[in-house]
């Protein structure tokens, strides 16, 4: 497995959020984290990227252990987050931001910046367009197109439609489909139970900071208790 | 998008929806041209005004020359200030006794080793460099995520212990440093000494090579990047803190040079920093703090308000004027002449 997390407990300060929570990613698969506001979700997310220190248990990225890493020792294995406020350069141009992506890339063989730009057409003609000043669409296409910019082995994404109209939660989706297709795993937090399961592989869902199931994704989609808490019945 | 869609995400494929950007398509994130025009027409209002009241055109010409000569330098001195401020959200109180300490540098490398005054650039930039750079490492760096004023405490402390240590080392005497064959040369009426000419030339190339290095070079987007997220520049695998290392370490060494150039022709006491502080954030605020082109247009026009002030206000301190303008300023525009509306 690519990545493993093991009973891992972690929070803010003293508020613990996630109370042994256990989930892996293996290359090329994408496994989704669904569950409601509060459940932990972005917490989890956080922890692995080392944004947040686990308390207690384990964080294992390509079979060694990432617990206690600063988050840009952790990005520069490969392990890259794209959190939910996309957290972009905004004051600098796209190209800039996508150049900053390289920053720990390490001569990591993945994508090159043609590449990023086939997935994502419109970021090739606003290359010198100061980021902030994009639509929330194409500001999660260049978080996302920077995020790759570092050759990822695994890519986290926290709720990457938020904000996004039906058709570019559609395009950020099928962006994820060609990024598996590259052997890298994809960690996706989403609301959008739905659409993220029709994607996964797998998925967990998390309920008050645990793992209340697990399994493949279309199981899960067949599941009535899934059914019944996050697809509307 | 060229390939073909992943069959399971087909069922509601939805009609192509042309989302409208937004905003504006900027690509350029300094003065803009407008604020620029405006800016140039409210100084070619006051130089009118200046001449009339002081009826000669040599007096006004005169208060012209030393004022952008003198605003190339407090250009330079804001410098410093706003890049750390931009960077690391740390206004430096001891920046004014920072271009004391290199004031007393050179005056040290001029007298003690025989050196020409710009030969002690080679000193000062590098050592205050090293010292602005282990002054975030150790000080400023367990504090960042204090609250603001206790960075500042931190800040203010470092000034007094700055001054006092040049008071024990070097006594209260005023001293001075000369720059070999400075003497005052006639243009156009107006006489300026060479030393503030050098002075306001280094000046501009150092403001350019420090925007050079910000805009041009890897290790500066990388400041930029920390400016504008410093968790997105984590989750690149930058390593902030070192890059906070690195910004105050320039901005020390920014602040450096000005307290070389300006040890020709100022005299160099522990609190000789103190004014410029106070200059250094008027135009720091003027320019929008953290905007390094808004600190160089913003360090010309406080140079340029102080002398025609002084013209238009024959008998009050030139302070004065500076400081109605700074609160005009704050007044109607809050984030700065050049600083954009977030």
């Amino acid at each position: 497995m690519l990545l493993e997390i093991d009973e891992v407990h972690s929070g803010y300060g003293r508020l613990e959020i996630l109370h042994g929570v256990s989930l892996s990613v293996g290359e090329g698969e994408v496994v989704a984290v669904i569950g409601a506001n509060g459940a932990g979700k972005s917490t989890a997310l956080k922890t692995i990227a080392g944004e947040l220190r686990p308390s207690k248990g384990e964080v294992r990225f390509a079979g060694k252990t990432a617990n206690g890493l600063g988050s840009h020792r952790i990005a520069k294995q490969g392990l890259t987050l794209v959190p939910e406020h996309r957290a972009l350069f905004g004051t600098l141009t796209v190209e800039d931001n996508l150049r900053m992506g390289a920053w720990g890339r390490r001569g990591r063989e993945g994508f090159t910046e043609a590449e990023i730009m086939e997935i994502f057409p419109i970021l090739g003609q606003r290359r010198t367009q100061i980021a902030e000043t994009m639509s929330g669409g194409q500001q999660q296409m260049v978080a996302i197109a920077r995020a790759l910019m570092s050759a990822p082995r695994l890519l986290m994404l926290d709720e990457p439609s938020t904000g996004l109209s039906p058709m570019l939660t559609w395009d950020v989706f099928h962006a994820v489909d060609s990024i598996r297709e590259r052997g890298v795993g994809v960690l996706i937090v989403e609301q959008n139970a739905r659409q993220v399961l029709d994607l996964a592989d797998r998925a967990y869902v998390l309920d008050s900071g645990s793992v209340a199931l697990e399994g493949e994704a279309t199981d899960l989609l067949g599941d009535s208790r899934v059914q019944d808490a996050y697809l509307g019945g | 998008m060229a390939q073909s869609p992943a069959a399971s995400l087909t069922p509601s494929a939805p009609a192509p929806n042309a989302e409208a950007p937004a905003r504006p398509k900027r690509t350029y994130n300094g003065p803009s041209p407008r604020t620029l025009l405006v800016t140039l027409a409210m100084v070619v209002t006051a130089s009118v005004l200046a001449g009339v009241v002081s009826g000669s055109v040599t007096v006004l010409f005169q208060a012209l020359i030393t004022g952008l000569l003198t605003g190339g330098i407090y250009s330079l001195i804001a410098m410093g200030l706003t890049l750390v401020y931009g960077v690391l959200h740390i206004i430096n109180f001891a920046n004014g006794a920072m271009v004391a300490l290199s004031m007393f540098l050179t005056y040290a490398a001029v007298s003690g080793l025989g050196l020409h005054p710009y030969m002690a650039l080679l000193i000062t930039v590098p050592a205050m460099f090293v010292l602005g750079a282990a002054v975030q490492g150790t000080l400023l760096n367990p504090i960042m995520k204090a609250p603001i004023h206790t960075q500042l405490l931190v800040t203010i402390g470092l000034a007094l212990a700055i001054e006092n240590l040049l008071l024990m080392i070097f006594g209260p005497t005023p001293l001075s440093v000369e720059l070999p064959g400075d003497h005052g040369v006639s243009f156009l009426g107006a006489s300026v000494d060479l030393s503030r000419i050098y002075a306001f030339i280094g000046a501009l190339v150092l403001v350019a090579l420090l925007w050079l290095v910000l805009h041009k070079t890897r290790i500066g987007t990388a400041i930029r990047s920390v400016a504008a997220s410093p968790e997105g520049s984590r989750l690149v695998g930058i390593d902030v803190k070192l890059i906070y290392v690195l910004t105050f370490g320039l901005g020390a060494a920014a602040t450096a040079a000005a307290g070389t150039f300006v040890s020709t022709f100022t005299t160099i006491e522990p609190t000789a920093g103190s004014v410029f502080n106070l200059t250094a954030f008027v135009v720091v605020v003027l320019g929008g703090m953290g905007n390094v082109p808004g600190a160089l247009v913003g360090g010309l026009v406080v140079g340029l308000t102080e002398q025609l002030g002084g013209l238009i206000f024959p008998g009050q301190s030139p302070l004065l004027t500076v400081f109605v303008v700074f609160l005009i300023v704050l007044f109607a525009k809050p984030q700065g002449i050049f600083g954009r509306a977030s």
